[in-house]
């Protein structure tokens, strides 16, 4: 099994190696000199002598990459243009604020989405699975920047029930568990949990249509095994793709989620990119999306190795 | 004794004629299906509404009116209501069917040709080739796309074309990954041996025998891309990095009309309602083609 755990993460450093050279290039990419673009614009003469050092712009191409790799292996992602902090704490600051948010999400997503999922492959064709299946099918292509705005105002402007935008009470950015700053996650969670309900319905849906379908269903029925037991074997069947599609999920809500954060100005990895293109701070941009990438291929990697060890079905190649 | 069950019942010739082909029984398929033919009129009307574009707007999308700013759904001669610098909301609307589609539907068709050239070359080459680029694709992978499209467009900066450049790099790579796997599982069948044995080049076995058994797959994932890709391209006007007022684009006036959602939500949230129209009725267009498709008796 560790060499097997071993092997899979090996089989990942080709993609990390890929993913920061992606990065890297974003700089690259952005029209103009390079230097400009990592450089506040009231840089002195001083610190854009050490910038040319740091990045190593008086150098080769894939010497750059090389520096810029050992350098945001050591933590160091050069510092932000707008806020003159280093990239590296700016981000480590926000991606808390996301990741509870995508966990949350994640969560409301795995508890409707099995719902939908497993009415909908119960009872297949009904209009209960009509029902389910539409739901998902919105979940899917709803543009989740304005289901946050419709959330804004139908549960703030109209109701009046919860904040609108913020991640906590006034002047406060520390995150409590307490009701004051979770009235605030709540709107954002639901606004991104559509995705998610949608996806997960789908699979579920799926694999318990290719359950119920199967003969040791019709045999466990023929030994007068009753629903209920029937329907923990759907569950124990079930339950490896669906923990699989949820894992992805979280990742992809980390990612994914810069729009809603800035609907509800939540303070995470999302708001922060956006302040990164409104203020073309490319540095800070590269490292948030360098960390949210290497975030997902870790979690990819994770879901990958755990689902090896809980289904006996698939087998280690 | 009843000799007639011996007789064979249907006429043993059956004419040539009536038996379909196969595109023609899955748009029979299609035209039966109310739901598919629902959302392609819708489809069709957004699309007419965006080639006629300026001849059939009822009011002017241009003209702004410190007077008449944010008037509700309804009000006499704008019947959408009025935006934050008082333009006829329902001729912007209509117009921004025109920058919409087009910002939504190009990416997906660059990304058709390119990412399904790259697929089907690295399909049929196999071996080093295949693995080169398809590792290559993997990367792409890595990131969640909405994170992608931002950063390339975050990068390359705000503009119509680096929306449009950010978001065929989104999706060449997944083209790219359903063009290898059909490719690869046709690669390999007899017919293409025959055709090698037979003495054809590669180019002329991809051009005769891959493709046309290729495209239909490729083409189905790719229409269900529309879907998506409207819903990024109209985020990234929503985050200012497309489109650039005072062009009407969804994504653009959904974010404008922000700041008026405590004092006319409905019109607030209009552009938003026509992205999700658009894009649901793409998404349900490709399900449809899709279970069409895949039902081959």
């Amino acid at each position: 099994m560790l060499a097997y755990i071993f092997r899979r993460v090996l089989l990942a450093t080709p993609i990390l190696l890929g993913v920061a050279l992606v990065c890297f290039m974003l700089v690259h990419m952005a029209p103009g000199d390079p230097l400009v673009s990592v450089m506040p614009p009231d840089a002195s003469e001083a610190l854009r002598e050490q910038l040319v050092q740091a990045y190593g712009f008086d150098k080769p191409l894939p010497v750059q990459f090389g520096l810029w790799v050992w350098h945001a292996l050591h933590g160091d992602l050069g510092m932000s243009i707008a806020s003159g902090r280093p990239v590296t704490s700016e981000v480590l600051n926000a991606v808390g604020f996301s990741l509870r948010l995508a966990l949350l999400a994640t969560l409301i997503g795995f508890v409707m989405g099995s719902l939908f999922g497993f009415v909908g492959g119960y009872f297949q064709d009904s209009w209960l699975d009509r029902l389910a299946s539409a739901c998902s099918a919105i979940g899917v292509s709803v543009p989740h920047y304005w289901l946050g705005m419709l959330m804004v105002i139908i549960f703030s402007s109209q109701l009046n029930w919860l904040p609108a935008t913020g991640g906590g009470p006034m002047g406060q950015s520390a995150w409590a568990w307490d009701w004051a700053h979770l009235q605030f996650m709540i709107l954002p969670a639901i606004t991104l949990s559509v995705i998610p309900t949608g996806i997960i319905a789908r699979t579920i849906r799926a694999q318990v249509a290719e359950t119920l379908s199967q003969e040791f269903i019709v045999g466990l029925r023929a030994k007068g095994m009753g629903e209920w037991g029937l329907f923990l074997h759907v569950v124990k069947n079930a339950a490896p793709t669906a923990m699989a599609v949820m894992g992805l999920q979280i990742g992809y809500l980390m990612g994914g989620s810069i729009l809603v954060e800035t609907v509800f100005a939540w303070p995470g990895t999302g708001l922060l990119l956006n302040s990164a293109i409104f203020q073309r701070d490319l540095p800070l941009l590269q490292g948030t999306i360098w960390v949210l990438a290497l975030f997902f291929v870790a979690l990819n990697l994770l879901v990958d190795i755990l689902q090896t060890l809980l289904d006996p079905r698939i087998k280690r190649g | 004794m009843n000799l007639s069950i011996l007789r064979p019942a249907a006429p043993a010739v059956t004419p040539i004629e009536s038996s379909p082909g196969y595109w023609s029984e899955v748009f029979g398929r299609v035209r039966r299906d109310p739901v598919a033919l629902l959302v392609a009129a819708v489809i069709l009307a957004l699309i007419l509404m965006a080639i006629l574009g300026p001849s059939i707007l009822p009011g002017d999308p241009f003209t702004t009116s410190m007077f008449k700013r944010l008037k509700p759904i309804g009000t006499q001669g704008f019947l959408l209501g009025t935006d934050e610098l008082g333009r006829d909301l329902l001729s912007r609307l209509m117009l921004g069917a025109r920058l919409s589609l087009f910002m939504g539907i190009t990416p997906v068709i660059f990304a058709f040709f390119i990412g399904g050239a790259i697929g089907v070359i690295a399909g049929y080459a196999g071996g080093w080739i295949n693995s080169l680029i398809m590792r290559t694709v993997d990367v792409f992978y890595a990131f969640p796309s909405v994170l992608l499209a931002i950063a390339f467009s975050g990068a390359l900066g705000a503009g119509v074309n680096n929306a449009l450049i950010s978001l065929t790099l989104v999706f060449v790579p997944q083209v790219a990954r359903i063009a290898e796997s059909v490719t690869t599982q046709v690669r390999n069948r007899d017919y293409i041996e025959a055709a090698r044995a037979s003495g054809a080049g590669p180019w002329t076995i991809i051009r005769t025998q891959v493709l046309g058994n290729v495209l239909g797959p490729i083409f189905v994932f790719t229409t269900g891309l529309i879907s998506v890709s409207m819903i990024l391209a109209s985020g990234l006007s929503f985050l200012g990095l497309g489109v650039s007022p005072p062009e009407p684009e969804w994504g653009l006036m959904l974010n404008t009309l922000r700041t008026a959602i405590y004092t006319q939500p409905l019109v607030s949230a209009l552009p938003g309602a026509m992205i999700f129209i658009t894009s649901i009725s793409f998404n349900v267009l490709a399900d449809r083609l899709r279970s069409a498709m895949a039902i081959r008796s």
